[in-house]
């Protein structure tokens, strides 16, 4: 602990015998919300007769505007330890604030210029035969792409990332346990190139060098799927009921039955959160896929074992990095698709894990 | 964390090993063993074919800056550029993210609303849902461009700091906007982190503060942070680990040249995870080898700053 104590509050001179006002140095409870909104409107009023009006300049200058004043009226008033509280919790509005800026502004450049080329022409046309300046094409070959690498990321990581779960809440003790659950986190922190890299590696040993399709992409995915999968899945078990377990276990059913039968079907909701919480991080990888399925993957491929497999997100990146209007204006409709897709995952997974969650008591 | 302690593994049933009871429990200890094995492998075959080109390299691979591994014969190849601009991006980031992120955890545990504190937190949530891709394509579409007015700015009132000194690049694509959208992508894995165990702070802890007549800032800075530093360090390692390995948003943002420049308004240096990404699809010769030999370094940087967030994390946990 902090040895340093906060100073008592300063006695008034009326203590003692004396009635003390308590209401005496403090500011009025509305003062916050009167002060900003006053703020707010004069600030506006300002910029507006110099005719210089941008929300962000309104909303920095309304806040500096708002910190000053409220800062040094509570430190008359109130005193220097209410002042400081008062500008710590400025502060602290205003962190969350910054935070939501991002948020709001890639959000809305994605979905302004995504607008521009988003419509069923692009999500139903490949690029095969189209020139990449051609005011044609579409992003059909990539979203195929994408569903197959990622679905079949999901099927090697779901069964291999559950039965992890399993084992370490139903069998793993001790030293085993902790070393497992160790080198799950420490796969968490992998980054995403060196999945990628991993991947080009083995294929160079497995198949010899320039072997470039969908299965290599899905592998990749698979090795930073694995963790998030384990994480959460074991996060689930754990909030089963032991007394179920005991119950099973009384009427004489064997330990695979009980997991079987009763653990995973009660813990089902939540896995699945999970499961679509961990797609909705894969899909949008990008490095690994760039060096295992390729770049240049113009025309649908079905096959996940022969050839290049465009994808949403290195369609992206390849649109950018050939740089003209007509490549931008197809990079934003993409990242619109793909942006959609990812938050269609987590908000169902989020429904589905606030309707179905477990009743723990 | 949150999670609830385990519930130990119950004892098998009594009776004779059952056939179905031994396969399912090969199969979970198998695939745990399996995700040991994954790691193990990647850190071997990513040595295995690393080693030709290291053994074939004729500079000093940790202190060269070049990179001219695309020949058959004599390549010769560095990674003190690399791994000089990949450490200073995710540092600056994570001076951006440490003090805002630290700020929302505080936010959403004790000054929101209680209704809105997990909505809020769903929000800044959200930001770590958005693909790096899309980073990407919002830093140069929309943030660099932004920027330039700021970066001129800054060279003509703080030039005198050498990291600010002008010219400002015209374009906005430096190292600096590209740690600006890093640092947006560790927000939420720091604020996760710190919000956890801000929330575990004991309740005695705050009540007896308050009751002392501390304000609501006091209280936090004598019961709330002492408590919960373990947990924003780790997060903050966290953090850093995703920074240093995020490939994407710099791959697109930044304009790269292979210096060791500490000017950050000027278009220059390189990340690890970017040059592989950017330079893989032309490699060739000793190229891809030597590729795997920067992601190499790269895993071994993340791994070490990854376990030492655990570790910090885990000693915390106990101390509590």
């Amino acid at each position: 602990m902090n040895t340093t104590t906060t100073q008592p509050p300063t006695p008034g001179p009326e203590t003692g015998t004396e009635r003390v006002d308590l209401r005496r140095g403090s500011l009025p409870r509305h003062f916050p919300g009167v002060l900003l909104a006053s703020c707010a409107a004069v600030v506006a009023g300002i910029l507006l007769l110099f005719g210089t009006f941008g929300f962000l300049l309104w909303g920095l200058l309304t806040a500096a505007a708002y910190v000053v004043i409220s800062v040094t009226a509570s430190a008359r008033v109130e005193g220097s330890r209410k002042a400081k509280d008062r500008l710590v919790t400025s502060l602290v509005y205003g962190c969350f604030l910054l935070a939501m800026l991002p948020l709001v502004s890639v959000l809305w450049t994605v979905l302004v210029n995504g607008l521009a080329r988003f419509d069923g022409y692009f999500l139903t046309v490949s690029m095969n035969g189209v020139l990449p300046s051609m005011d044609a094409g579409g992003a059909y070959h990539a979203i195929v792409g994408t569903l197959m690498i990622t679905g079949m990321a999901t099927l090697i990581s779901v069964p291999i990332g559950v039965m992890a779960a399993v084992y370490l809440v139903e069998y793993a003790q001790g030293r085993m346990k902790r070393i497992i659950m160790f080198f799950v986190d420490v796969m968490t922190g992998i980054p995403s190139i060196v999945a990628g890299l991993f991947v080009v590696a083995l294929w160079m040993m497995l198949f010899g060098p320039g072997r470039t399709n969908g299965a290599a992409g899905a592998i990749s995915l698979t090795v930073l799927m694995i963790p998030v999968v384990v994480r959460s899945s074991e996060e689930m078990l754990r909030l089963v009921p032991q007394d179920l377990r005991e119950a099973s276990y009384a009427l004489g059913v064997p330990k695979w039955r009980t997991i079987t039968k009763v653990v995973l079907p009660t813990s089902a909701a939540g896995l699945t959160t999970g499961i679509m919480l961990a797609i909705a991080r894969v899909i949008g990888e990008t490095a690994p896929l760039i060096l295992t399925a390729g770049t240049s993957a113009i025309s649908i491929n079905w096959n996940l074992f022969d050839g290049q497999m465009m994808n949403l997100p290195v369609f992206i990146y390849s649109q950018v990095r050939m740089g003209g209007a007509i490549n931008y204006e197809r990079a934003w409709a993409a990242a619109l698709t793909l942006i959609l897709v990812v938050m269609l995952l987590f908000f169902l997974a989020r429904m589905l894990g606030r309707l179905f969650a477990p009743k723990v008591r | 964390m949150t999670t609830t302690d385990a519930p130990e593994a119950a004892p098998p049933p009594r009776g004779k090993r059952r056939i179905g009871d031994v396969a399912f429990a090969g199969l979970a200890q198998g695939s745990g063993l399996l995700i040991l094995l994954i790691l193990a492998g990647v850190a071997a075959f990513l040595i295995i074919q690393a080693w030709p080109s290291l053994s074939a390299n004729t500079a000093n691979f940790l202190t060269t800056r070049e990179w001219a591994p695309n020949v058959r014969e004599d390549p010769a190849f560095g990674v003190a550029a690399l791994a000089f601009g990949t450490v200073l991006a995710a540092a600056i980031a994570l001076l951006m993210a440490l003090p805002v992120a630290i700020g929302i955890a505080l936010f959403i545990v004790f000054y929101a609303p209680r209704r809105l504190a997990s909505l809020l937190g769903y929000l800044v949530d959200l930001l770590a849902a958005i693909p790096s891709v899309v980073y990407g394509l919002w830093g140069i579409g929309f943030l660099a461009p932004q920027l330039v007015p700021v970066f001129d700015a800054m060279t003509r009132y703080l030039g005198w700091i050498p990291l600010f000194a002008g010219p400002a690049s015209t374009s906005g694509r430096t190292i600096l906007t590209a740690s600006v959208a890093l640092a947006v992508m560790v927000l939420p894995i720091i604020t996760a982190m710190s919000r956890d165990v801000f929330q575990q702070t004991p309740q005695g802890h705050r009540e007896a503060a308050l009751a002392m007549g501390a304000t609501r800032w006091e209280m936090i800075r004598l019961a709330v942070l002492p408590f919960g530093k373990s947990g924003v360090i780790g997060g903050a390692m966290l953090g850093l680990g995703r920074a240093l390995g995020e490939t994407m948003a710099v791959a697109m943002i930044l304009s790269p040249s292979l210096v060791i420049s500490w000017n950050l308004l000027q278009s220059g240096n390189q990340t690890i995870a970017a040059h592989i990404a950017l330079q893989y699809p032309e490699a060739t010769g000793y190229g891809v080898s030597a590729l795997i030999a920067a992601g190499l370094v790269l895993f071994a940087i993340t791994l070490v700053v990854n376990m030492g967030a655990r570790y910090v994390v885990a000693r915390g946990n106990k101390e509590s």
